[in-house]
């Protein structure tokens, strides 16, 4: 009996065995400790006996047990914890048998309380990656380039959150349930951009966390086909499919119209391309839904001159209006550029930056700076490097930059 | 990873107890080394003598300098450990806070360095050199 095959049972079941013991038992810690004396006791008892016809319904009913037998000794100490053993006990044998449709709830459950809005964003996020994903404080912390104690301190806090305003471990009504998939939605692509285009530091991807968020992503749609919840694991995915070309040998950021198409990631595009088509035949088109079917356009051009601008165009206005924000205005307007020239976009760039939205938005002045170079509107593309430098925390964007600007003709 | 949860108590919160109130509290700390050790959390752990049994040792151009008891005056004293493997730093904080003293005093939870890397490198460093 390997202790290789306990390993593979840990990464494939213990986030649906802790799901599940949420539920069983009412409590984050309690359920996370009930679990791992589930597997010690597997460690030993499938060494003698082997691993059982179903190890997840075995390391339920054992950590349900461990727990009880846990507070019970504990009770000696302090007598209401007795009663709490009781309650879980009678609670626990009324759903102790399961289906897999229930378990499979158990795993949205925890979903959505790690993502509830009555905790703070960062910390459903690091809540999410650990009980969720299963990494450790210490792997969120150094993903997100933050100390670990500040780290484990969300999660506390998190957890105290959950526990004392007790929020329920629940799936939301159908009522309820468009407002908190936003959440986690939103939850599950704040992970995927800080992998993908990191905030700051010296590397551009951190590949890892977008390969979790995508992994959410597909458990999300797997357990709730929801058409926004395709929406985003199409963008997610058409976003990725590019990772390779958008950056050189040297780490040097490529802009997409001067990327090499060949290294774009084909079964990720395909199975993008799907999703879009299931999310937009479902009639309940959402935000994620729009931006993944721009981002599929791109990714079936062969190139930037053959991208069908118009319907991206269009699908933006459609997006302005169902989400309407200043950083769709400026991709729009990216998109109005190639569509009918630079000076056309760039009357849009500048109506945008005069009502002071993106006055500190690295991307806008790079934008901004782009047309004017096309224009030949040389000093003008420099002042807007120059201020998208100032305002750009990140190493290789910084490069860029500084590149552009060796590369504007001299003088005026 | 491995994680050293440092024990710090009032000492005369400690000596002032009851019998009856020492026994417990000796019996709670018993109920919880047995739990890590059954959990397999457990690596080490000692109590340790009251702070004025510490002597503090100095070494200065090359002379060897004593004080009695610690560095600082504190309100709280190191009155014992425990060494622990766990998953992670919320794992050790979950079995940091049941350590009785947890409740009167307070545990400092610390990560271990892990040095695994830097003595492979070292070794490989070494053995390529006696090729």
């Amino acid at each position: 009996m390997g202790r290789r095959l306990i390993e593979e049972i840990y990464r494939t079941e213990s986030r649906r065995v802790l799901a599940t013991l949420i539920r069983l038992l009412g409590d984050f810690d309690l359920a996370e400790e009930a679990l791992h004396d589930a597997f010690m006791a597997a460690m030993e008892q499938w060494a003698d006996e082997g691993v059982p016809a179903n190890p997840r319904a075995w390391l339920v009913s054992t950590g349900r047990f461990k727990a009880i037998d846990g507070i019970r000794r504990r009770a000696r100490f302090d007598a209401s914890l007795s009663e709490l053993a009781a309650r879980i006990e009678a609670a626990a044998t009324d759903s102790a048998e399961q289906d897999e449709e229930g378990v499979e709830d158990d795993r949205l459950r925890l979903i959505f309380t790690c993502c509830h809005p009555a905790l703070p964003a960062d910390a459903q996020v690091a809540l999410t990656l650990r009980e969720v994903c299963g990494l450790t404080t210490e792997e969120i912390a150094s993903a997100f380039l933050t100390r670990a104690p500040t780290v484990a301190q969300r999660i506390v806090r998190a957890k105290g959150k959950i526990r004392d305003a007790r929020i329920p471990y629940q799936v939301p009504s159908r009522a309820d349930l468009q407002d908190r998939l936003d959440a986690v939605l939103c939850v599950i692509y704040l992970v995927f951009n800080e992998g993908y285009s990191a905030s700051s530091g010296t590397s551009l991807t951190r590949h890892d966390l977008s390969a979790e968020a995508i992994r959410l992503g597909r458990l999300l749609v797997e357990l709730l086909p929801e058409a926004e919840a395709m929406g985003l694991l199409a963008l997610m995915l058409l976003h990725e499919s590019r990772r390779a070309a958008r950056t050189d040998a040297d780490g040097e950021l490529v802009l997409m119209d001067e990327q090499d198409r060949s290294l774009w990631n084909r079964d990720q595009i395909d199975e993008g391309s799907a999703l879009v088509g299931r999310a937009l035949a479902s009639r309940r088109i959402g935000p994620y839904t729009l931006q993944a079917a721009i981002a599929a356009l791109h990714a079936e051009a062969s190139s930037a001159e053959r991208t069908d601008w118009a319907q991206i165009v269009g699908l933006y206005d459609v997006l302005a209006r169902a989400d309407p924000s200043p950083v769709v205005e400026l991709n729009r307007a990216a998109a109005v550029a190639m569509r009918d020239g630079p000076e056309a976009g760039l009357a849009l760039i500048d109506a945008i930056l005069k009502r002071g939205d993106l006055a500190d938005y690295q991307l806008a002045h790079s934008a901004r700076a782009d047309l004017c170079r096309r224009l030949g509107r040389t000093p003008e593309a420099r002042a807007s490097y120059q201020r998208a430098l100032e305002l750009t925390r990140q190493e290789p964007q910084r490069r860029f930059l500084e590149r552009r600007l060796r590369e504007l003709p001299n003088g005026v | 990873m491995r994680y050293l949860c440092l024990i710090y108590d009032e000492e005369k919160k400690v000596g002032g107890m009851s019998k009856s109130e020492a026994d417990a509290f000796m019996g709670e700390y018993f109920a919880f080394t047995e739990g890590i050790r059954k959990s397999g959390h457990y690596v080490a752990g000692e109590a340790l003598q009251p702070v004025q049994t510490a002597t503090t040792v100095r070494v200065r151009n090359g002379k060897v300098s004593t004080t009695d008891g610690p560095f600082a005056e504190t309100k709280e004293q190191l009155g014992g450990f425990y060494m622990i493997e766990a998953r992670d730093l919320n794992d050790a904080i979950q079995i940091a806070a049941k350590i009785p003293s947890a409740r009167l005093g307070s545990i400092e939870v610390r990560p271990v360095v892990d040095f695994t890397k830097e003595r492979e490198d070292r070794e490989r460093q070494q053995q390529a050199q006696q090729v």
